[in-house]
Protein backbone atom coordinates (compact mmCIF):
# COMPACT_ATOMS: atom_id res chain seq x y z
CA UNK A 1 0.00 0.00 0.00
CA UNK A 2 2.66 2.05 0.58
CA UNK A 3 4.21 2.14 -2.84
CA UNK A 4 1.18 2.63 -4.23
CA UNK A 5 0.49 5.56 -2.41
CA UNK A 6 4.10 7.23 -3.75
CA UNK A 7 2.75 6.50 -7.15
CA UNK A 8 -0.33 8.04 -6.52
CA UNK A 9 1.20 10.94 -5.10
CA UNK A 10 3.86 11.57 -8.00
CA UNK A 11 1.08 11.68 -10.59
CA UNK A 12 -0.80 14.37 -8.45
CA UNK A 13 2.45 16.09 -8.72
CA UNK A 14 2.23 15.77 -12.48
CA UNK A 15 5.01 13.34 -12.78
CA UNK A 16 5.34 12.38 -17.01
CA UNK A 17 4.14 9.51 -17.96
CA UNK A 18 7.87 7.96 -19.05
CA UNK A 19 9.04 8.21 -15.66
CA UNK A 20 5.54 6.23 -14.57
CA UNK A 21 6.47 3.83 -17.50
CA UNK A 22 9.40 3.16 -16.63
CA UNK A 23 8.34 2.06 -13.05
CA UNK A 24 5.73 0.08 -14.41
CA UNK A 25 7.68 -1.85 -16.93
CA UNK A 26 10.10 -2.43 -13.98
CA UNK A 27 6.86 -4.03 -12.56
CA UNK A 28 6.14 -6.31 -15.45
CA UNK A 29 9.68 -7.96 -15.44
CA UNK A 30 8.85 -8.95 -11.73
CA UNK A 31 5.40 -9.30 -12.53
CA UNK A 32 6.49 -12.88 -14.29
CA UNK A 33 6.83 -14.46 -10.97
CA UNK A 34 3.17 -15.29 -8.92
CA UNK A 35 4.26 -13.55 -5.53
CA UNK A 36 4.91 -10.44 -7.34
CA UNK A 37 2.04 -10.68 -9.91
CA UNK A 38 -0.37 -10.91 -6.86
CA UNK A 39 1.08 -7.92 -5.07
CA UNK A 40 1.55 -6.00 -7.79
CA UNK A 41 -2.42 -6.35 -8.54
CA UNK A 42 -3.20 -6.10 -4.95
CA UNK A 43 -1.32 -2.85 -5.38
CA UNK A 44 -3.44 -2.05 -8.47
CA UNK A 45 -0.41 -1.31 -10.63
CA UNK A 46 -1.32 -3.83 -13.20
CA UNK A 47 -4.28 -1.32 -13.95
CA UNK A 48 -1.90 1.68 -13.99
CA UNK A 49 0.47 -0.34 -16.51
CA UNK A 50 -3.00 -1.37 -18.84
CA UNK A 51 -3.76 2.18 -18.78
CA UNK A 52 -0.20 3.77 -19.99
CA UNK A 53 -0.40 0.88 -23.14
CA UNK A 54 -3.49 1.85 -23.75
CA UNK A 55 -2.84 5.69 -25.30
CA UNK A 56 -4.30 5.85 -28.30
CA UNK A 57 -2.88 8.48 -31.19
CA UNK A 58 -4.88 11.05 -32.12
CA UNK A 59 -4.29 13.67 -34.21
CA UNK A 60 -6.19 16.70 -34.28
CA UNK A 61 -5.94 20.57 -35.37
CA UNK A 62 -7.01 23.23 -32.13
CA UNK A 63 -7.90 26.70 -33.25
CA UNK A 64 -5.82 26.54 -36.06
CA UNK A 65 -2.62 24.48 -34.21
CA UNK A 66 -2.01 20.87 -35.24
CA UNK A 67 -1.46 18.55 -32.12
CA UNK A 68 0.36 15.25 -32.37
CA UNK A 69 -1.14 13.23 -29.11
CA UNK A 70 -1.45 9.82 -27.10
CA UNK A 71 -4.69 9.86 -24.75
CA UNK A 72 -7.03 7.27 -23.08
CA UNK A 73 -9.64 6.60 -24.98
CA UNK A 74 -12.06 7.33 -21.89
CA UNK A 75 -10.74 10.94 -22.22
CA UNK A 76 -13.47 13.06 -23.65
CA UNK A 77 -12.62 15.96 -25.82
CA UNK A 78 -13.92 18.65 -23.44
CA UNK A 79 -11.41 16.83 -21.08
CA UNK A 80 -8.51 16.88 -23.41
CA UNK A 81 -9.24 20.74 -24.17
CA UNK A 82 -9.43 21.56 -20.63
CA UNK A 83 -7.12 19.37 -18.62
CA UNK A 84 -4.27 18.53 -21.10
CA UNK A 85 -4.27 20.98 -23.39
CA UNK A 86 -5.33 23.67 -20.62
CA UNK A 87 -7.57 25.61 -22.65
CA UNK A 88 -9.96 26.31 -20.30
CA UNK A 89 -12.26 28.92 -22.18
CA UNK A 90 -14.73 25.89 -22.62
CA UNK A 91 -16.27 25.13 -19.78
CA UNK A 92 -17.60 21.84 -17.70
CA UNK A 93 -21.52 22.94 -16.31
CA UNK A 94 -22.53 19.37 -16.21
CA UNK A 95 -20.61 16.82 -18.02
CA UNK A 96 -24.03 15.28 -19.48
CA UNK A 97 -24.91 17.54 -22.30
CA UNK A 98 -27.19 19.12 -20.47
CA UNK A 99 -25.95 22.61 -20.25
CA UNK A 100 -24.51 23.60 -23.45
CA UNK A 101 -21.66 25.10 -21.45
CA UNK A 102 -18.79 23.03 -23.24
CA UNK A 103 -20.12 24.08 -26.53
CA UNK A 104 -17.00 23.68 -29.55
CA UNK A 105 -17.08 23.38 -32.94
CA UNK A 106 -16.04 19.90 -34.94
CA UNK A 107 -15.41 20.48 -38.62
CA UNK A 108 -17.74 23.54 -38.15
CA UNK A 109 -20.50 22.04 -36.52
CA UNK A 110 -21.44 23.06 -33.09
CA UNK A 111 -21.13 20.02 -30.57
CA UNK A 112 -21.20 19.33 -26.68
CA UNK A 113 -17.82 18.07 -26.38
CA UNK A 114 -18.53 16.47 -23.02
CA UNK A 115 -19.80 13.64 -24.49
CA UNK A 116 -17.69 12.70 -27.24
CA UNK A 117 -14.35 11.10 -26.68
CA UNK A 118 -11.20 12.95 -28.43
CA UNK A 119 -9.86 9.76 -29.84
CA UNK A 120 -13.19 9.81 -31.82
CA UNK A 121 -11.52 12.91 -34.16
CA UNK A 122 -8.82 11.76 -35.10
CA UNK A 123 -8.40 14.30 -38.25
CA UNK A 124 -10.97 16.62 -37.17
CA UNK A 125 -10.50 20.51 -37.14
CA UNK A 126 -11.48 22.15 -33.57
CA UNK A 127 -12.38 25.31 -33.05
CA UNK A 128 -12.69 26.90 -29.59
CA UNK A 129 -13.48 30.18 -28.24
CA UNK A 130 -9.76 30.65 -27.45
CA UNK A 131 -9.85 30.49 -31.57
CA UNK A 132 -12.58 32.67 -32.46
CA UNK A 133 -10.91 35.90 -32.54
CA UNK A 134 -8.60 36.52 -35.09
CA UNK A 135 -5.56 38.59 -32.73
CA UNK A 136 -6.95 41.30 -30.60
CA UNK A 137 -10.20 41.31 -33.11
CA UNK A 138 -12.89 40.05 -31.38
CA UNK A 139 -15.27 38.12 -33.27
CA UNK A 140 -18.68 39.96 -34.18
CA UNK A 141 -20.46 37.75 -31.65
CA UNK A 142 -17.97 38.26 -28.71
CA UNK A 143 -18.76 42.12 -29.53
CA UNK A 144 -22.03 42.13 -29.46
CA UNK A 145 -22.61 39.74 -26.17
CA UNK A 146 -20.07 42.74 -24.80
CA UNK A 147 -22.39 45.62 -26.55
CA UNK A 148 -26.12 43.56 -24.91
CA UNK A 149 -25.06 42.49 -21.70
CA UNK A 150 -25.21 39.09 -22.86
CA UNK A 151 -23.87 37.44 -19.40
CA UNK A 152 -23.41 37.96 -15.85
CA UNK A 153 -21.32 35.51 -14.30
CA UNK A 154 -20.22 34.29 -18.09
CA UNK A 155 -19.81 30.35 -16.78
CA UNK A 156 -22.23 29.69 -19.92
CA UNK A 157 -20.98 32.30 -21.99
CA UNK A 158 -18.13 30.34 -24.09
CA UNK A 159 -20.73 27.99 -25.17
CA UNK A 160 -23.29 30.62 -25.75
CA UNK A 161 -21.17 32.06 -28.30
CA UNK A 162 -19.77 29.19 -29.94
CA UNK A 163 -23.76 27.88 -29.94
CA UNK A 164 -24.70 31.41 -31.52
CA UNK A 165 -22.13 31.70 -34.44
CA UNK A 166 -23.25 27.80 -35.36
CA UNK A 167 -26.80 28.65 -35.19
CA UNK A 168 -26.50 31.99 -37.67
CA UNK A 169 -23.74 29.87 -40.07
CA UNK A 170 -27.15 27.01 -39.98
CA UNK A 171 -29.82 30.10 -41.13
CA UNK A 172 -31.19 29.25 -38.07
CA UNK A 173 -31.27 32.73 -37.01
CA UNK A 174 -34.45 34.10 -39.03
CA UNK A 175 -37.03 34.79 -35.81
CA UNK A 176 -36.76 35.74 -32.16
CA UNK A 177 -38.89 32.42 -32.12
CA UNK A 178 -36.24 30.51 -34.03
CA UNK A 179 -33.27 31.96 -31.81
CA UNK A 180 -34.92 31.06 -28.78
CA UNK A 181 -35.43 27.24 -30.10
CA UNK A 182 -31.97 26.83 -31.72
CA UNK A 183 -30.30 28.30 -29.15
CA UNK A 184 -32.16 25.99 -26.04
CA UNK A 185 -29.28 23.83 -25.77
CA UNK A 186 -27.46 26.66 -24.14
CA UNK A 187 -28.48 27.25 -20.42
CA UNK A 188 -28.16 29.99 -18.40
CA UNK A 189 -28.64 30.34 -14.73
CA UNK A 190 -28.15 33.86 -14.75
CA UNK A 191 -30.68 34.45 -17.32
CA UNK A 192 -29.20 36.89 -19.03
CA UNK A 193 -31.30 35.33 -22.67
CA UNK A 194 -33.35 39.01 -24.02
CA UNK A 195 -29.69 40.19 -23.96
CA UNK A 196 -28.37 37.03 -25.98
CA UNK A 197 -30.67 36.54 -28.66
CA UNK A 198 -30.41 40.84 -28.83
CA UNK A 199 -26.82 40.20 -29.36
CA UNK A 200 -27.44 37.44 -32.03
CA UNK A 201 -30.12 39.17 -33.86
CA UNK A 202 -28.04 42.32 -34.15
CA UNK A 203 -24.85 39.98 -35.73
CA UNK A 204 -27.52 38.29 -38.06
CA UNK A 205 -28.59 42.18 -39.11
CA UNK A 206 -25.55 43.15 -39.06
CA UNK A 207 -24.76 41.06 -41.99
CA UNK A 208 -21.09 40.18 -40.53
CA UNK A 209 -19.30 37.12 -41.22
CA UNK A 210 -20.98 34.89 -37.99
CA UNK B 1 -6.58 18.73 -8.17
CA UNK B 2 -8.34 15.76 -6.06
CA UNK B 3 -11.16 16.53 -8.07
CA UNK B 4 -9.79 16.46 -11.44
CA UNK B 5 -8.21 13.21 -10.34
CA UNK B 6 -11.43 11.94 -9.44
CA UNK B 7 -13.68 13.07 -12.88
CA UNK B 8 -10.63 11.75 -15.20
CA UNK B 9 -9.84 8.49 -13.48
CA UNK B 10 -12.75 7.33 -11.14
CA UNK B 11 -15.98 8.32 -13.22
CA UNK B 12 -15.62 6.76 -16.37
CA UNK B 13 -13.81 3.40 -16.53
CA UNK B 14 -11.15 2.46 -18.97
CA UNK B 15 -12.48 0.78 -21.89
CA UNK B 16 -10.30 -0.27 -25.57
CA UNK B 17 -11.06 1.63 -28.57
CA UNK B 18 -11.13 0.21 -32.14
CA UNK B 19 -12.27 2.35 -34.94
CA UNK B 20 -14.08 -0.36 -37.44
CA UNK B 21 -13.01 0.04 -41.22
CA UNK B 22 -16.80 -1.43 -42.31
CA UNK B 23 -19.37 -3.60 -41.07
CA UNK B 24 -18.05 -7.51 -40.98
CA UNK B 25 -15.24 -5.52 -38.41
CA UNK B 26 -17.92 -4.38 -36.13
CA UNK B 27 -19.91 -7.55 -36.38
CA UNK B 28 -16.35 -9.49 -35.66
CA UNK B 29 -15.47 -7.46 -32.58
CA UNK B 30 -18.95 -7.87 -30.98
CA UNK B 31 -18.59 -11.55 -31.79
CA UNK B 32 -15.26 -12.05 -30.10
CA UNK B 33 -16.21 -9.63 -26.93
CA UNK B 34 -19.77 -9.70 -25.31
CA UNK B 35 -18.38 -6.86 -23.35
CA UNK B 36 -18.10 -4.65 -26.77
CA UNK B 37 -20.14 -1.52 -27.52
CA UNK B 38 -20.75 0.28 -30.69
CA UNK B 39 -20.52 4.25 -30.53
CA UNK B 40 -21.91 6.42 -33.01
CA UNK B 41 -22.41 9.82 -31.65
CA UNK B 42 -22.06 8.56 -28.13
CA UNK B 43 -24.18 11.10 -26.50
CA UNK B 44 -26.25 8.11 -24.85
CA UNK B 45 -23.72 5.53 -24.39
CA UNK B 46 -20.89 8.19 -22.92
CA UNK B 47 -23.29 9.80 -20.72
CA UNK B 48 -24.48 5.99 -19.36
CA UNK B 49 -20.91 5.13 -18.77
CA UNK B 50 -20.19 8.22 -16.98
CA UNK B 51 -23.34 7.09 -14.57
CA UNK B 52 -21.75 3.63 -14.58
CA UNK B 53 -24.69 2.50 -15.58
CA UNK B 54 -22.77 0.77 -18.97
CA UNK B 55 -19.51 -0.61 -18.71
CA UNK B 56 -18.22 -1.99 -22.15
CA UNK B 57 -14.42 -2.72 -22.41
CA UNK B 58 -14.54 -1.74 -25.70
CA UNK B 59 -16.07 0.65 -27.77
CA UNK B 60 -15.98 -0.21 -31.60
CA UNK B 61 -16.52 3.07 -33.25
CA UNK B 62 -18.67 3.32 -36.41
CA UNK B 63 -18.58 6.84 -37.45
CA UNK B 64 -16.49 6.34 -40.68
CA UNK B 65 -18.52 3.42 -41.80
CA UNK B 66 -20.82 3.92 -45.45
CA UNK B 67 -23.82 4.07 -43.66
CA UNK B 68 -24.50 8.00 -44.15
CA UNK B 69 -26.50 8.49 -47.22
CA UNK B 70 -29.93 9.42 -47.89
CA UNK B 71 -31.81 8.30 -50.93
CA UNK B 72 -35.06 7.55 -52.81
CA UNK B 73 -35.37 4.53 -54.56
CA UNK B 74 -38.76 3.18 -55.83
CA UNK B 75 -40.97 4.11 -53.01
CA UNK B 76 -39.18 3.87 -50.27
CA UNK B 77 -37.01 6.95 -48.54
CA UNK B 78 -33.49 5.54 -47.40
CA UNK B 79 -31.59 6.52 -44.36
CA UNK B 80 -28.35 5.42 -43.30
CA UNK B 81 -27.72 4.67 -40.03
CA UNK B 82 -24.73 7.15 -39.08
CA UNK B 83 -26.85 10.26 -40.51
CA UNK B 84 -26.98 12.47 -37.72
CA UNK B 85 -30.13 13.60 -36.77
CA UNK B 86 -29.63 16.85 -37.47
CA UNK B 87 -28.46 16.39 -41.42
CA UNK B 88 -31.52 13.89 -41.63
CA UNK B 89 -33.47 16.42 -40.24
CA UNK B 90 -33.40 19.25 -42.89
CA UNK B 91 -32.82 16.96 -45.60
CA UNK B 92 -34.80 17.81 -48.76
CA UNK B 93 -36.30 14.67 -49.42
CA UNK B 94 -36.93 14.24 -45.92
CA UNK B 95 -38.84 17.04 -45.41
CA UNK B 96 -40.27 16.74 -48.94
CA UNK B 97 -41.62 13.18 -48.41
CA UNK B 98 -41.58 12.57 -45.00
CA UNK B 99 -42.12 15.84 -42.56
CA UNK B 100 -43.37 14.28 -39.86
CA UNK B 101 -40.09 12.38 -39.32
CA UNK B 102 -37.89 15.76 -39.73
CA UNK B 103 -40.84 17.50 -36.98
CA UNK B 104 -40.37 14.83 -34.36
CA UNK B 105 -36.30 15.07 -34.25
CA UNK B 106 -36.63 18.58 -34.30
CA UNK B 107 -38.63 18.35 -31.12
CA UNK B 108 -35.53 16.09 -29.58
CA UNK B 109 -32.41 17.22 -27.12
CA UNK B 110 -30.75 20.13 -28.67
CA UNK B 111 -29.37 21.48 -31.81
CA UNK B 112 -25.81 20.35 -30.47
CA UNK B 113 -26.99 17.05 -29.08
CA UNK B 114 -28.67 16.35 -32.56
CA UNK B 115 -25.59 17.26 -34.56
CA UNK B 116 -23.90 14.11 -32.50
CA UNK B 117 -27.22 11.85 -32.56
CA UNK B 118 -27.61 9.14 -35.01
CA UNK B 119 -30.57 7.18 -36.70
CA UNK B 120 -29.15 4.15 -35.34
CA UNK B 121 -28.23 5.37 -31.90
CA UNK B 122 -31.53 7.05 -31.67
CA UNK B 123 -33.07 4.22 -32.64
CA UNK B 124 -31.70 2.51 -29.30
CA UNK B 125 -31.08 5.19 -26.90
CA UNK B 126 -32.34 4.01 -23.35
CA UNK B 127 -34.89 4.98 -21.29
CA UNK B 128 -34.28 7.97 -18.62
CA UNK B 129 -35.92 6.28 -15.60
CA UNK B 130 -34.33 8.20 -12.78
CA UNK B 131 -33.81 4.47 -11.10
CA UNK B 132 -31.80 2.63 -14.32
CA UNK B 133 -29.78 5.69 -13.92
CA UNK B 134 -28.66 5.80 -10.29
CA UNK B 135 -26.57 2.75 -9.94
CA UNK B 136 -27.53 2.97 -5.67
CA UNK B 137 -31.17 2.13 -6.43
CA UNK B 138 -32.72 -0.99 -7.57
CA UNK B 139 -33.91 -1.61 -11.58
CA UNK B 140 -34.83 -4.41 -12.97
CA UNK B 141 -33.65 -3.10 -16.36
CA UNK B 142 -30.38 -2.47 -15.32
CA UNK B 143 -29.71 -5.06 -12.97
CA UNK B 144 -32.19 -7.81 -13.63
CA UNK B 145 -33.75 -9.47 -10.39
CA UNK B 146 -33.33 -6.11 -8.36
CA UNK B 147 -36.57 -4.96 -8.23
CA UNK B 148 -37.99 -1.75 -9.86
CA UNK B 149 -37.66 1.23 -7.65
CA UNK B 150 -40.40 3.31 -10.31
CA UNK B 151 -43.25 1.23 -9.04
CA UNK B 152 -43.78 2.61 -5.89
CA UNK B 153 -41.27 5.30 -6.02
CA UNK B 154 -41.15 8.61 -7.96
CA UNK B 155 -42.68 7.85 -11.47
CA UNK B 156 -43.88 10.95 -13.23
CA UNK B 157 -42.20 10.32 -16.45
CA UNK B 158 -43.16 6.51 -16.19
CA UNK B 159 -45.73 4.50 -18.64
CA UNK B 160 -49.36 4.05 -18.95
CA UNK B 161 -49.44 1.60 -21.24
CA UNK B 162 -47.74 -2.10 -21.75
CA UNK B 163 -46.01 -1.99 -18.69
CA UNK B 164 -45.21 -5.39 -16.06
CA UNK B 165 -44.89 -5.37 -12.51
CA UNK B 166 -40.65 -5.66 -13.46
CA UNK B 167 -40.71 -2.28 -15.55
CA UNK B 168 -42.94 0.41 -15.90
CA UNK B 169 -39.88 2.53 -17.85
CA UNK B 170 -40.92 4.29 -21.17
CA UNK B 171 -39.00 4.88 -24.51
CA UNK B 172 -37.93 8.81 -24.46
CA UNK B 173 -36.77 9.02 -28.29
CA UNK B 174 -38.73 11.93 -30.31
CA UNK B 175 -37.68 10.04 -33.58
CA UNK B 176 -39.26 5.97 -32.52
CA UNK B 177 -43.02 7.58 -32.49
CA UNK B 178 -42.79 9.15 -35.97
CA UNK B 179 -41.15 5.96 -37.27
CA UNK B 180 -43.75 4.12 -35.61
CA UNK B 181 -46.86 6.19 -37.40
CA UNK B 182 -44.65 5.75 -40.46
CA UNK B 183 -44.47 2.05 -40.94
CA UNK B 184 -40.19 2.72 -41.08
CA UNK B 185 -38.57 -0.63 -40.77
CA UNK B 186 -34.89 -1.08 -39.88
CA UNK B 187 -32.18 -2.75 -41.59
CA UNK B 188 -29.43 -4.62 -39.90
CA UNK B 189 -26.82 -7.07 -40.69
CA UNK B 190 -25.31 -9.53 -38.43
CA UNK B 191 -23.54 -12.94 -38.31
CA UNK B 192 -25.82 -14.39 -40.00
CA UNK B 193 -26.67 -11.74 -42.70
CA UNK B 194 -28.83 -8.84 -43.18
CA UNK B 195 -32.27 -8.69 -42.46
CA UNK B 196 -34.90 -5.97 -42.13
CA UNK B 197 -37.37 -5.32 -38.96
CA UNK B 198 -40.46 -3.75 -38.57
CA UNK B 199 -40.49 -1.01 -36.36
CA UNK B 200 -43.64 -1.91 -34.58
CA UNK B 201 -41.53 -5.30 -33.94
CA UNK B 202 -38.45 -3.70 -33.50
CA UNK B 203 -38.94 -2.23 -29.76
CA UNK B 204 -40.48 -4.35 -26.71
CA UNK B 205 -42.53 -4.16 -24.01
CA UNK B 206 -40.69 -5.04 -20.98
CA UNK B 207 -42.70 -8.34 -19.94
CA UNK B 208 -40.44 -10.12 -17.40
CA UNK B 209 -37.26 -9.00 -19.38
CA UNK B 210 -36.87 -5.18 -18.83
CA UNK B 211 -33.09 -5.34 -19.57
CA UNK B 212 -34.31 -6.19 -23.35
CA UNK B 213 -35.51 -3.18 -25.04
CA UNK B 214 -35.49 -4.49 -28.71
CA UNK B 215 -35.25 -7.18 -30.81
CA UNK B 216 -31.88 -6.91 -32.21
CA UNK B 217 -28.89 -9.18 -31.50
CA UNK B 218 -25.62 -7.52 -29.27
CA UNK B 219 -23.96 -8.70 -32.40
CA UNK B 220 -26.02 -7.08 -34.90
CA UNK B 221 -24.99 -3.59 -36.68
CA UNK B 222 -28.30 -1.04 -37.94
CA UNK B 223 -27.74 -0.12 -41.17
CA UNK B 224 -30.29 2.14 -42.20
CA UNK B 225 -33.69 2.71 -41.55
CA UNK B 226 -36.30 2.48 -44.62
CA UNK B 227 -39.74 4.58 -44.94
CA UNK B 228 -42.40 3.87 -47.78
CA UNK B 229 -44.21 6.62 -49.37
CA UNK B 230 -47.33 7.63 -48.43
CA UNK B 231 -49.78 10.84 -48.66
CA UNK B 232 -49.82 12.09 -45.43
CA UNK B 233 -46.91 15.45 -46.58
CA UNK B 234 -50.02 17.70 -46.25
CA UNK B 235 -51.33 16.47 -42.95
CA UNK B 236 -48.98 15.61 -40.17
CA UNK B 237 -48.40 17.18 -36.74
CA UNK B 238 -45.64 16.14 -34.33
CA UNK B 239 -47.19 17.36 -30.59
CA UNK B 240 -44.54 17.23 -27.62
CA UNK B 241 -46.05 18.02 -24.15
CA UNK B 242 -42.75 18.86 -21.99
CA UNK B 243 -41.53 20.30 -18.69
CA UNK B 244 -39.69 23.49 -20.40
CA UNK B 245 -40.63 25.08 -24.07
CA UNK B 246 -37.25 22.87 -25.56
CA UNK B 247 -34.50 20.69 -24.36
CA UNK B 248 -36.76 18.49 -22.34
CA UNK B 249 -37.52 15.03 -22.93
CA UNK B 250 -41.46 14.30 -23.59
CA UNK B 251 -44.30 13.61 -21.09
CA UNK B 252 -46.52 12.90 -23.26
CA UNK B 253 -46.02 13.28 -27.61
CA UNK B 254 -48.82 12.37 -30.24
CA UNK B 255 -47.71 11.80 -33.88
CA UNK B 256 -50.13 12.18 -36.40
CA UNK B 257 -50.02 11.49 -40.09
CA UNK B 258 -53.68 12.29 -42.36
CA UNK B 259 -55.09 11.77 -45.77
CA UNK B 260 -58.06 13.80 -45.88
CA UNK B 261 -60.67 13.90 -48.67
CA UNK B 262 -63.06 15.93 -49.97
CA UNK B 263 -66.48 14.46 -50.04
CA UNK B 264 -69.95 15.17 -50.65
CA UNK B 265 -70.34 15.31 -46.79
CA UNK B 266 -67.28 17.46 -46.14
CA UNK B 267 -64.07 17.07 -45.23
CA UNK B 268 -63.26 13.40 -44.43
CA UNK B 269 -60.53 11.45 -43.41
CA UNK B 270 -59.19 8.68 -45.55
CA UNK B 271 -56.47 6.98 -43.98
CA UNK B 272 -55.20 7.78 -40.26
CA UNK B 273 -51.30 6.85 -38.55
CA UNK B 274 -51.35 7.53 -35.10
CA UNK B 275 -48.65 6.53 -32.24
CA UNK B 276 -48.12 8.06 -29.23
CA UNK B 277 -44.42 8.58 -26.87
CA UNK B 278 -44.34 8.88 -23.11
CA UNK B 279 -46.38 6.16 -22.82
CA UNK B 280 -44.86 2.65 -23.04
CA UNK B 281 -41.43 0.78 -23.39
CA UNK B 282 -41.95 0.84 -26.71
CA UNK B 283 -43.68 3.77 -29.68
CA UNK B 284 -47.31 3.29 -28.64
CA UNK B 285 -49.25 2.67 -32.14
CA UNK B 286 -53.09 3.86 -31.58
CA UNK B 287 -54.64 1.43 -34.05
CA UNK B 288 -58.31 1.15 -32.52
CA UNK B 289 -58.42 5.19 -32.44
CA UNK B 290 -56.80 5.02 -36.62
CA UNK B 291 -59.54 2.22 -37.39
CA UNK B 292 -62.83 4.59 -35.46
CA UNK B 293 -61.30 7.50 -37.37
CA UNK B 294 -60.78 6.12 -40.73
CA UNK B 295 -63.32 7.26 -43.29
CA UNK B 296 -65.31 9.58 -40.69
CA UNK B 297 -65.60 13.61 -40.45
CA UNK B 298 -62.62 15.17 -39.38
CA UNK B 299 -64.43 16.97 -36.48
CA UNK B 300 -64.17 17.43 -32.57
CA UNK B 301 -66.30 14.79 -31.59
CA UNK B 302 -64.94 11.86 -33.94
CA UNK B 303 -61.26 13.16 -32.31
CA UNK B 304 -62.58 12.57 -28.71
CA UNK B 305 -64.01 9.72 -29.51
CA UNK B 306 -61.18 7.95 -30.95
CA UNK B 307 -58.98 9.80 -28.11
CA UNK B 308 -61.23 7.77 -25.16
CA UNK B 309 -60.75 4.57 -27.06
CA UNK B 310 -57.17 5.12 -27.54
CA UNK B 311 -56.70 5.22 -23.65
CA UNK B 312 -58.42 2.02 -23.19
CA UNK B 313 -56.45 -0.08 -20.98
CA UNK B 314 -54.23 2.63 -19.26
CA UNK B 315 -52.94 2.28 -15.94
CA UNK B 316 -51.28 5.21 -13.99
CA UNK B 317 -48.54 4.35 -10.84
CA UNK B 318 -49.51 8.24 -8.50
CA UNK B 319 -47.04 10.34 -9.94
CA UNK B 320 -47.98 9.76 -13.33
CA UNK B 321 -51.83 10.12 -12.83
CA UNK B 322 -51.93 13.05 -14.34
CA UNK B 323 -51.25 11.47 -18.12
CA UNK B 324 -54.97 9.93 -18.18
CA UNK B 325 -56.00 13.40 -18.75
CA UNK B 326 -52.66 14.77 -20.89
CA UNK B 327 -52.82 11.92 -23.19
CA UNK B 328 -56.43 12.37 -24.44
CA UNK B 329 -56.30 16.01 -24.65
CA UNK B 330 -53.33 15.66 -26.70
CA UNK B 331 -54.48 13.54 -28.90
CA UNK B 332 -57.18 15.20 -30.00
CA UNK B 333 -55.14 18.91 -29.93
CA UNK B 334 -52.97 16.69 -32.40
CA UNK B 335 -55.73 15.49 -34.55
CA UNK B 336 -57.11 19.03 -34.54
CA UNK B 337 -53.98 21.00 -35.50
CA UNK B 338 -53.19 18.08 -38.36
CA UNK B 339 -56.44 18.16 -39.85
CA UNK B 340 -56.45 22.36 -39.82
CA UNK B 341 -60.11 22.18 -38.21
CA UNK B 342 -61.29 25.01 -36.06
CA UNK B 343 -63.07 25.18 -32.69
C1 LIG C 1 -29.47 16.22 -22.30
C2 LIG C 1 -30.09 15.32 -23.32
C3 LIG C 1 -31.38 15.57 -23.76
C4 LIG C 1 -31.97 14.75 -24.71
N1 LIG C 1 -33.25 15.00 -25.11
C5 LIG C 1 -33.85 14.18 -25.99
C6 LIG C 1 -35.20 14.39 -26.41
O1 LIG C 1 -35.86 15.34 -25.99
N2 LIG C 1 -35.73 13.53 -27.30
C7 LIG C 1 -35.02 12.48 -27.81
O2 LIG C 1 -35.57 11.73 -28.63
N3 LIG C 1 -33.77 12.24 -27.43
C8 LIG C 1 -33.16 13.08 -26.54
N4 LIG C 1 -31.88 12.82 -26.14
C9 LIG C 1 -31.25 11.56 -26.54
C10 LIG C 1 -30.51 11.62 -27.84
O3 LIG C 1 -31.46 11.74 -28.89
C11 LIG C 1 -29.73 10.31 -27.95
O4 LIG C 1 -28.69 10.37 -27.00
C12 LIG C 1 -29.16 10.07 -29.32
O5 LIG C 1 -30.19 9.95 -30.26
C13 LIG C 1 -28.33 8.78 -29.33
O6 LIG C 1 -27.66 8.67 -30.57
P1 LIG C 1 -26.07 8.45 -30.63
O7 LIG C 1 -25.70 8.28 -32.05
O8 LIG C 1 -25.38 9.53 -29.89
O9 LIG C 1 -25.98 7.07 -29.85
P2 LIG C 1 -24.77 6.38 -29.06
O10 LIG C 1 -24.72 6.95 -27.69
O11 LIG C 1 -23.55 6.37 -29.87
O12 LIG C 1 -25.34 4.89 -29.01
C14 LIG C 1 -26.51 4.53 -28.31
C15 LIG C 1 -26.62 3.01 -28.34
O13 LIG C 1 -26.86 2.56 -29.65
C16 LIG C 1 -25.89 1.64 -30.08
N5 LIG C 1 -25.69 1.91 -31.51
C17 LIG C 1 -25.45 3.12 -32.08
N6 LIG C 1 -25.44 3.00 -33.42
C18 LIG C 1 -25.68 1.70 -33.71
C19 LIG C 1 -25.79 0.95 -34.92
N7 LIG C 1 -25.67 1.53 -36.12
N8 LIG C 1 -26.03 -0.38 -34.84
C20 LIG C 1 -26.17 -0.98 -33.64
N9 LIG C 1 -26.07 -0.33 -32.46
C21 LIG C 1 -25.83 1.00 -32.50
C22 LIG C 1 -24.69 1.88 -29.20
O14 LIG C 1 -23.96 0.70 -29.03
C23 LIG C 1 -25.36 2.31 -27.89
O15 LIG C 1 -25.72 1.20 -27.14
C24 LIG C 1 -31.25 13.66 -25.23
C25 LIG C 1 -29.95 13.41 -24.80
C26 LIG C 1 -29.36 14.23 -23.86
C27 LIG C 1 -27.96 13.94 -23.41
S1 LIG D 1 -20.82 20.36 -19.81
FE1 LIG D 1 -21.35 19.55 -21.73
S2 LIG D 1 -23.44 20.01 -21.86
FE2 LIG D 1 -22.99 20.62 -19.82
S1 LIG E 1 -24.10 34.32 -17.51
FE1 LIG E 1 -24.18 33.18 -15.65
S2 LIG E 1 -24.88 31.26 -16.41
FE2 LIG E 1 -25.12 32.50 -18.11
Amino acid sequence: MVENKSLEEEDNQGSSRRDFLKKTSVMTAIALTPAAAIKASDLKLDEKLADALEQVPLSIDINGQHHDLKVEPRLTLLDLLREKLRLTGTKKGCDQGQCGACTVHIDGVRTNSCLTLAVMHDGARITTIEGLATGNQLHPMQEAFIKHDGFQCGYCTPGQIMSAVACINEGHAGSEKEIREFMSGNICRCGAYANIVNAIQEVKAGGSRA
Amino acid sequence: MQYRKLKLEVAVHNFQYTRAKNAAGAIAELSKNPAAKLVAGGTNLIDLMKYGVMAPDRLVDINRLSYNAIQKESGVLSIGATVTNSVAAANEMVLQYQPLLSQAMLAGASPQLRNKATMGGNLLQRTRCPYFYDISEPCNKREPGTGCGALKGYNRMHAIFGASDACIAVNPSDMNVALVALDASVQVTGPKGKRNIPIAEFHRLPGKHPELDNTLDRREVITGLLIPDNAFSKHTTYLKVRDRASYAFALISVAVALEMEETTEGTTIKEVHLAMGGVAHKPWRLTAAEQLLKGKKATVENFKMAAELAMQGAKSYGHNDFKLKLAPNSIVQALKTASGIKA
